[in-house]
């Protein structure tokens, strides 16, 4: 079926207030895209609200603990600061590469390479949630950091730490288990049949968002 | 459903464009790490580190999200509302100033 979008437009049409005037689907997505995108919206006030209280209560304390003497990692006898945050961060960043690459091979209907990126993708995702499980284990075992009281310095560094990296990574298995579906429609040729690979990039859009989240951890949560 | 192959509605990069935003994100983060480690003075710190978080998420929801590739329409709706959060973070960070200028 054509989408009505996909119709030429006049010239004097191809304007923004052009595609309101009727006939004419204006954002020129299908609603399954633009569901996922108005849950990424709604999901990014989710993460805006918990970093902007973050960062107004790290504002009124004196005694934040500093992470990058917490998340250092021992390699060779010496201490790396955020080094495992660091490997985490370049690993979730290449688990979007492999996603992008696995929506462009949808996009060109190559259905093994598709389904192998979505696996890589998944990997990557699942080896992200075990270095945060590694970083949680080693946090509450062996520092004792509790969402009400930690050794460094303000208590409420383990709240919003637990909170953000919590709900991050709650995110990031949830992925991993929709692009495992995913997935496994690719091979099973289901796409193939019904004639369209979207749903390969609309789990594509909300695996780049939780990297997208993850940019704005990295930067206000371990390095500020 | 839209079918983009043939309807050719949605330009899609080719391969080389995605290494690169994914090079240039390696890069990035790299940078933002080093920023923390060399102790880059305070106020400059943190101009640095937003700026290189910009461009990140920028990077990402361009090319990786195809946005660029999208509809003004679709790219407004979807930009206009994050205008919210700052002023969320405007309405309540002064707050967290006054509280901690307030400590005794």
């Amino acid at each position: 079926m054509a989408h009505p979008s996909s119709m030429p437009l006049a010239t004097a049409e191809r304007t923004p207030w052009g595609d309101w005037s009727g006939g004419r689907s204006p954002f020129g997505v299908s609603w399954q895209k633009l569901m996922m995108w108005i849950f990424v919206v709604s999901d990014a006030f989710i993460f805006g609200s918990f970093l902007v209280s973050y960062g107004t209560t790290r504002t009124t304390l004196t005694n934040w603990p500093n992470a990058a003497e917490i998340f250092a990692l021992h390699v060779g006898g010496q201490e790396i600061p955020l080094l495992l945050i660091a490997i985490m961060t370049f690993i979730l960043v290449s688990s979007s590469g492999t996603m992008a690459l696995a929506v462009h091979a949808a996009y060109e209907r190559n259905r093994r390479r598709a389904a192998l990126f979505l696996v890589l993708t998944m990997l990557l995702g699942l080896t992200f949630v075990g270095c945060q499980a590694y970083e949680w284990t080693h946090l509450i075992k062996d520092l004792g950091v509790r969402p009400w009281q930690n050794p460094f310095g303000a208590p409420q560094f383990g709240a919003y730490f637990f909170t953000l990296t919590g709900f991050h990574g709650l995110h990031v298995l949830s992925g991993v288990i929709l692009l495992g579906f995913v997935a496994r429609r690719v091979l099973q040729g289901a796409y193939e049949r019904a004639g369209s690979y979207e749903m390969v990039e609309i789990a594509g859009l909300y695996w780049h968002f939780v990297d997208l989240v993850w940019v704005f951890i990295f930067t206000f949560f371990y390095l500020f | 459903m839209v079918d983009h192959t043939k309807a050719g509605a949605h330009p899609h990069p080719p391969t080389r464009v995605y290494l690169v935003v994914w090079g240039w994100l390696f890069v990035l983060s790299t940078l933002a790490y080093f920023i923390d480690i060399w102790h880059v003075p305070q106020p400059f710190k943190a101009i640095l580190l937003i700026a290189v978080a910009l461009m990140k998420a920028g990077l990402i929801v361009a090319y990786f999200m195809h946005l660029r590739f999208e509809r003004l329409n679709l790219v407004y709706a979807i930009l206009a509302p994050l205008i919210l959060l700052l002023a969320m973070a405007a309405g309540f960070l002064p707050d967290g100033v006054s509280v901690l200028l307030n400590r005794p």
